[in-house]
This record gives structure tokens, sequence and C-alpha cells, in this order.
């Protein structure tokens, strides 16, 4: 009798198997495109090779909130209180500029509870990727519409929203996030080059994922609908993602791509569709968006990226080693120092 | 009862024609914004230099400038540094207020006026020294919008020579207030001053009887505010993590540590800060920031009022219940709501004890100096790190920002207790660990930082029910297990928190309990009680919730005791009654006042002796 050996399984740059980077099991519900969102997570961390003890994982409240649990079993993760997620992220990279935070919410917690917080965390460019997975409903409470539901689109019962929805990307754009972009649950590849692209980036990520809503959002007269994005989604470009640790083909194709280089040396390859779009033009990024908006089409792809604007971190001069662990002669100034500060004070 | 704010008010009778050496309370009365505050912190540093135990308090509008404001200094030979409710010397330089503040002093009293406003008319029982402001003004100040500022320079000159000070010292005084930049400035100040004084050696004839001998009350002291204090604690804590946003009265405390900061925690190397202190957008992403920065390991805090820790109430309960370290400072001012924002209380000790919803409860210091200001900070770092929880440091307006004398402050003796953090070679040695699980008995799991290079060191922190290994849990038994467990936590707080200060007096039957800035006043009062009535009293003061074991002791050792209390409700009293059984309660009495102002010992003695039937 002859044994069939198993190959081994395959292992990424750091030795680690893509079950190292995997969760526990979803409670979401089946179909939920927050689930497609956590497996491009664990595939796009495997690839790249991130140390998973490198990572805090942050949420708020809400279905997309609790699916930290379902990725990057071995990291840190911090599922908080409703639309405070911001704060919780600035306040983790404050201890430990080392880590790096993936923030995960809804639109629910980031467009109505969250908007003040989002708002101030985009303006401060804090250094982390933050993910909305954008349903337009409340599914943890059953289907109230949330601020991102478009004017008209209705709810299971057919009561049209009537009030102008938020655009994340265009709020991200307008104040100060460094990476902004839009994806859809269902488009795989799109939203893994995206993801790779902002774990290469240093600045805040903001990455929009309209993610259907299975249960209380996926009917006729939706716009957040799995049917709706696939009949609307106008992609600005074909994304390539080259990493750090690979070779880049030395030649680009003449006038068809254009090239991005990240923080971390990877390499974003951004390939024309029919339109002409420079992902470092703002103004034409807001442009774009308003435009989209009129035609009812959802447009995808990385919106804007800024690779030389400072992170809030850097503007802190902060030592180069985590705040958190630094030992008591750093942070306890001497006798001398006190005994200065009390002679000024007789 | 009725509010003590109506109680009358004890004549204090002082023998006519005697000298009164260095025990008066001299009250300015100015316009806010109209940069008086100069000078009468070189009023007060003049009487602290020349040996005179002495205390400033100012009661100021929450208004940028024309609204009424008074600045009251205590000179008191004893060493008495409350507030006193009578007001002996009196510089009415605010035309709005004037008549009023005429009116309310005690016969016998001085005031020190601006000419034209002619306030000697209204009553013939005082002391009135006239004084030209704007004639004396023109000579020694050439530029005529900085006479606004000068002018009060000159009531400093005049007070000089009608309570005798060192003339010198006032100079020493105002040279060290403007700073060795500002140099042209204090000259310019001295020459007011120096103005003022000889116009009145020259003009005036002293009549009352009021005035200062050097002594040796103060001599190694500093003078500080209790903000300040906080803010030097925090450094020599080890602070790393700073977010807040700004409120009265606590704003000070954190712009205090900015400076004290940028000067001691910068890397001597590398010129980088070894803190981060963010200005956050609103209270909510203060607590936000403070708490996941203790859950990532920093040393870190946030400072606010009464409305802030509103607003921290849902962020409080997620510190209390997913266990994560922050001290938060609360200088309580007047609530409820907006309240009197620029007045002082402890309205906050109910609401902090048991905030948030759910079963919470939380632990707070309470300081009563600036010394204490300042090494209890350090506990209560050690504590909420310990302890894996929020910890509330509890001071008021009146500690907080106004100016105390105080001993210089002992460098920390004790090392940073960083708690139960298990390191990458911890969890090599032990092959894992369970979040949430009581190891040692005390309530108190061991947690990982973020960042720990190990492939077991993660755990999933949330809000939501969770089990010894950090897991969801909707379970009865898990459920029940951790909140049985957080309760034991808060029991063995109990045995670490610090201890209260215990003054037993033979044969006293009566007893005090207080806490924080009531201390001056009860001290005050005590003596008064002794004095006045012959009734001898103990006192515990009470230095952190949850209380103590010698609480409990102290409340049966005695017959009855007073509870005061700042705010109108009896709060520590309510405390007390939620802990204690029927036996216990019986013997405690109330003291409260709540009208804004600094407790004060008057208002103690009498409705203790009331209630005495005294």
């Amino acid at each position: 009798m002859s044994t069939v050996l198993n190959p081994p399984p395959k292992k990424n740059r750091i030795g680690l198997e893509v079950l190292n980077y995997k969760g526990s099991k979803t409670t979401l519900c089946a179909g939920c495109g927050h689930n497609s969102i956590s497996e491009r997570i664990v595939e796009c961390f495997y690839d790249l090779g991130v140390e998973p003890w490198r990572v805090a994982k942050l949420s708020g409240i809400g279905c997309s909130s609790k699916s930290p649990a379902y990725f990057l079993g071995q990291s840190h993760g911090f599922n908080s209180v409703h639309g405070r997620m911001p704060a919780v992220a600035t306040g983790t990279l404050l201890a430990n500029r080392n880590l790096l935070a993936l923030g995960v919410t809804g639109d629910g917690d980031t467009a109505s509870i969250g908007i003040g917080q989002f708002m101030h965390l985009v303006r401060r460019n804090v250094p982390m990727i933050y993910i909305i997975e954008d349903n337009g409903v409340y599914g943890l409470t059953k289907g109230q519409f949330s601020a991102t539901a478009d004017i008209g689109s209705t709810l299971k019962t057919g009561a049209p929203n009537q009030l102008p929805p938020f655009d994340c990307c265009a709020l991200a754009l307008k104040w100060g996030a460094t990476f902004v972009a839009r994806s859809f649950s269902g488009d795989k590849k799109q939203l893994q080059t995206l993801l790779k692209g902002a774990i290469a980036h240093k600045g805040l990520c903001v990455v929009d994922v309209i993610s259907p809503c299975v249960t209380f959002n996926d009917h006729d007269g939706s716009t957040k609908s799995y049917s709706y994005v696939k009949d609307h989604e106008e992609a600005l470009h074909e994304l390539d993602f080259v990493p750090f640790f690979e070779e880049i083909a030395v030649e680009i194709p003449e006038g068809q791509v254009t090239d991005v280089e990240l923080h971390d040396g990877s390499h974003l390859r951004i390939r024309k569709l029919e339109r002409e779009y420079d992902p470092t033009d703002r103004i034409a990024a807001l442009a774009a968006l308003e435009e989209a908006a009129a035609r009812g089409e959802v447009l995808t792809g990385l919106l804007y990226v800024n690779t030389t604007s400072p992170d809030f971190l850097e503007m802190l001069n902060l030592v180069d080693e985590p705040l958190a662990t630094l030992p008591q002669d750093r942070v306890r100034p001497t006798q001398a120092a006190l005994d200065e500060v009390m002679e000024e004070l007789r | 009862m009725s509010t003590l704010e109506v109680s009358p008010v004890e004549p204090v009778t002082r023998p006519t024609g005697q000298p009164v050496i260095n025990d008066f309370s001299i009250q300015v009365a100015t316009v806010n914004g109209s940069g008086s505050q100069t000078a009468n912190n070189v009023l007060m540093r003049t009487l602290f230099q020349m040996g005179i135990p002495v205390s400033g308090k100012n009661m100021f509008p929450s208004n940028i400038a024309g609204l009424p404001t008074w600045f009251t200094i205590r000179a008191s030979k004893d060493g008495y540094t409350g507030r006193r409710k009578e007001i002996d010397f009196l510089v009415a330089m605010n035309p709005e207020t004037a008549r009023e503040d005429v009116m309310k002093l005690e016969s016998g009293a001085a005031v020190v006026y601006d000419e034209p406003l002619q306030l000697n008319k209204l009553r013939t029982d005082l002391h009135f020294y006239p004084v030209p402001f704007d004639k004396l003004v023109g000579p020694v100040c050439p530029e005529a919008k900085l006479r606004k500022l000068v002018r009060n320079m000159i009531y400093d000159g005049v007070v000089g020579w009608l309570l005798s000070l060192d003339m010198q010292e006032l100079r020493k005084a105002l040279v060290k207030q403007f700073g060795k930049r500002k140099a042209k400035a204090a000259e310019l100040n001295w020459g007011a001053a120096q103005a003022g004084y000889d116009w009145a050696a020259k003009t005036l004839t002293k009549t009352d009887p009021f005035r200062t001998e050097r002594m040796n009350g103060t001599a190694g002291k500093i003078i500080i505010d209790g903000n300040s204090a906080c803010a030097l604690g925090a450094m020599f804590a080890g602070v790393t993590v700073v977010t807040w946003y700004p409120i009265t009265p606590s704003s000070s405390l954190v712009e205090t540590l900015m400076g004290y900061m940028k000067r001691f925690r910068h890397d001597p190397q590398t010129g980088k800060a070894t803190y981060a202190i963010v200005q956050a957008e609103d209270e909510i992403a203060s607590i936000g920031m403070a708490l996941s920065a203790g859950w990532a390991g920093a040393r870190s805090m946030t400072a606010t009022a009464g409305p802030g820790i509103s607003l921290m109430s849902e962020f409080i309960g997620l510190g209390y219940y997913a266990e994560l370290p922050a001290v938060i400072f609360d200088v309580e001012r007047v609530g409820p709501s907006t309240g009197l924002p620029t007045r002082t209380a402890q309205g906050d000790v109910l609401k902090n004890a048991l905030l948030s919803h759910g079963d919470t409860k939380h632990p707070m210091l309470f300081p009563s100096s600036p010394e204490e200001c300042f090494s209890m900070v350090s506990d209560a770092f050690n504590l909420a790190e310990r302890f894996q929880t929020p910890v509330f440091f509890m001071t008021d307006l009146d500690l907080g920002m106004n100016n105390w004398m105080a001993d210089p402050f002992p460098y920390p003796d004790k090392p940073i207790d960083r708690g139960k953090v298990l390191t990458a070679e911890d969890l090599n040695r032990l092959g894992g660990f369970a979040r949430y699980k009581d190891v040692d008995g005390d309530g108190v799991g061991y947690r990982t930082l973020p960042g720990t290079n190990h492939h077991s060191a993660a755990y999933f922190t949330r809000g939501s029910g969770h089990n010894d290994k950090a897991q969801y849990t909707e379970r009865e038994d898990d459920y029940v297990n951790n909140m049985d467990r957080l309760a034991r936590k808060f029991e063995v707080m109990r045995t670490h928190v610090p201890r209260p200060a215990i003054e037993l007096r033979d044969r006293a039957r009566i007893g005090f309990v207080a806490a924080g800035s009531s201390d001056y006043a009860v001290q005050e009062s005590r003596d008064q009680l002794r004095g006045e009535y012959g009734i001898e009293t103990s006192y515990l003061r009470l230095r952190a919730y949850p209380f103590t074991e010698e609480l409990k002791e102290f409340i049966g050792q005695h017959d009855r005791v007073y509870v005061v209390d700042q705010n109108r409700d009896a709060q520590f009293l309510k405390l007390m009654r939620l802990e204690y059984e029927p036996d216990l309660i019986a013997k405690l009495r109330s003291v409260r006042y709540y009208g804004g102002l600094p407790l004060d010992a008057r208002t103690i003695t009498d409705e203790v002796a009331a209630q005495e039937g005294r």
C-alpha cells in the first residue's frame, strides 16, 4: 500500500499559512457582503506577509463592527462603542505608533452616529485603514435607513428615503484623507488590489465598500442591492498591485498605465479604461463623484491618493518606540527637574 | 433644612483700637479682562514673601471681558487658608458692583476706592480711602493704552502703605511675576506701585486697624494651584498619552502640563516627545482615545469637568466592563447642566461612583491639597493599571484653580506599577493565557498589549458579553461569573486605595468626615467649635472611594458624625448609606454647602452648632 502524502501547506513570505490569518466563524447572514470583505482581508494580509501581531483591529457597533472577530484571529481586536471607532483607533496609535490599525465600520456607525468622529479622523489624516462596509441600512436593528441611503431608495416595506445621502468618499476627499477608494464587495480583484494598496499606504485610507445586506436591503428599489450595484458600477480604471518584495517589470506599457509608488515601496499600476482619470487630482475626484451620482452610477476604484502629506503621528514628533512600553527612566523626569520646578514656585 | 447659603452671618467682633496683625482678608473687586490678575498675584506673593500664611481665590465670571470679578486674599497668622466669609479690606475698582460690595462689609472694614465713585457717602461705619487713580496713572504710564492695566498696580502701592507691606518684597514679587523677558513691563508696574505708595504716604491718614508684620510662616513653601500640581503629578507619574477637550475649570491642568512636558519630556538626544497630547473634538473622543491608549499600553489620562463626564458616560462603562485603564481628572464645578461654570462644588461624587448603564462602579481619589494632587496622581495611575479600570481623580475649581501655599513636592518614591501585563517571553513560558481569568484571586486578569510578538498574545476586547477567554457569550453563567469577578475586583481595590487621614481626639463624641477642598474649612471649623463652643471633634478625611474599613470604624467610634458635602444632595453621605448598616447610618449627620463659593469654616461651625442645639 502506498502512502499518499499531502502537499505541505502553502506559506507566505514570513512562513505563515493562510489559516494563521483567519478568525472565528462568521455569525453574519449567509451571502452578506461583509463576509466577502473579511475574506479579502484574510487574503491580502496573508499575501503581503503582514505579521498578524502587528495589526490592531478596531470597530464600533453594528453588523460590520462584529466582523473583526471573523478575520486575523492572531491580531488584537477591539469592538468598542457605536460611532466611536475613530477615537479608539487614534488612541491605540498614540500608544503604539508601530501598529497597523485596521478599522472596520458601517454606514450607520460612520455616517450617522459617528459622522463627527469620522470627520475629525479624516482631518487628522490618522495613519490607518478605515473600511466602511456600506449597505445603506441598519442590519442589527432590522432594517432602518442609514445616512448613506440614496434619495428614492426604498426600505423592504416600500417606504422611500427622502433625505440626501452622505458620500463618505467625498467627505474624506474634501477634508484630508490621503487614500480614498470605493469598491464593491462582489468585485474580488478590485477590492483586493485596493486593500493591498491601503496596507502599503501611510496615512488615512478610507475604503468605502458597497456591501449589500441580503436580509434588509437587497430588494428591487434598493440602490445598495447586488443587482443594482452590478448594473450601475462604473470602474474608473483597472488596478494592479505590485508588492515591495516583488521585482517590478521595467517596461510600463506606453500611455495606458500610471504607476503610483506607495510608502513601503509597493506600486499601484493604474490602467486606463474609457476615461482619463488622475487619482492625484483631488478636485477632479470630487467632480467625478458628483457626476456619477447625478447619473445614478456607482463609481469604483482609487479615487484619490496623496503620498506626500504628513500623517497625524508624524506631526506629533513622537519618539520612534511605542509610548506604551517606554521604561520608567524615560517617562519620569529626574529629581533635578522637580527641584528646578519647585524653586520657580517658591 | 434650608440651604446654608441663607444662614445668618455671625458677626465677628474685633476689639476696637487694637491693631489687627496678619489676620485679615482683602477683596479686590474689578472687571474681568482689566488685567488685575497680575496686581492681585503680586499682592498675594508679597504677603507670602513676608512670611505670612496666605491664600488667594479668584471668583470670576464665565466670560472673557466686562463682567465683575473678585479676587480674595486671605492672610492668616494661624495658617488658615480656607475662604473667610468676612471681608476686612475692600479694593473697589468696579463701579458696577462697588455699591453692593460696600454694603456687604462688616462694620469696621476698610475700603480703598476710585475717588469718583464717592463710596464714602454710603456708610459711616467703615474706613474709606478715596484714591484718584486716573490722576496718578498718567505721569507713571505715558502710553494711554497701557493705563488700564498699570492702574491696578497703583492700588498695590496704596494697599502697600496702608498695610505696611515691605515694598522691596513687592518689587521682588513683581519681577518674579513678569519674568526676565518682561523686565520692562515690570519696571513700568513698579513705577506705578511706588506712585501709589508715595501718594498714600503723603495724603492718607490711616484709621483702620489692619496691618502686616514680617513673620516666619511660609519658609520653604511654594505657591501653586491644584491644576498645576496635578499636571506635575501626571508628568512624574510617567503619563504618556493625554487626550482632552477644553472645559472650565480643567483646561489649565492640561495647558500647564503641556508647558512642563515640553521642558522635561523630550528625548535629550533626538528632541522627540516621550508623550502625546491631543486636543480631541469633544469629550467623547477624548475619553475614547484615553481608554484605547490605555488598552494599547500607554499611561493615559484625560481632564474634564462635570459636563464632560456626562458625555463620557458610555465610554467609561466600556472601560469598566472591558477593563481598560485610564485616569480621568474631574475638576468639579457647579451643575446641573451648564450650571455655574466658574464656581466650585463637589457635585459629581455620586454620579461618578456609579457612572454608566448597567451595574458599574468606579474608584475615585480625593486629594485635598496641592501636595496630594501631586502625590496621589501616581496612586491613581498605579491603581488604574493594577486594576485595569478607569480611575477618577476628583478635585474641584477651588482646589484646582486657586492659589495655595504648599510644601515642596517630594520626588515620587514608589516605582511606576504597570500591572499585570504579559510579554512574549511570559507567553512562551505559559503557553497561552485567558484574558479575564481570575488567576490570582484578586479579580484582576492578565492582559497582553497589541503589538506583542507572539501567536497567542491576541485577544478580542469588547463591550458585549464575554467569558474568561474574552469570547463573545450570552450565557447566563458566563455573564454572572464575569460580573461577580468585577465586583470582587472592586472589593479588593478597597484595600489598595489611599487610606483616609484620621485625627482622633480624646473624649470626642463627634466626628467629621470630609474630602477634597472641604479640608481647609473643616480644620478651621474644628478650632472654632473647640474655641467658641467647647466642642471637641475627631476628623476622618476621605482620600478614596471605595471607602476603606477605617471609615466604618470611625463612624462606629462616634455618637454623631458630620459628613461635609459641597452639594445639595449630601452625595458623600448617600454613598455611605449605600454601604452601611442602619446602626451606622443613624449616626450620620449632614453639613451641606452648595452656593458655589469655596467652603468656609463659619458655615460649617454654625451648622454643627445648630444641629448640636448650641
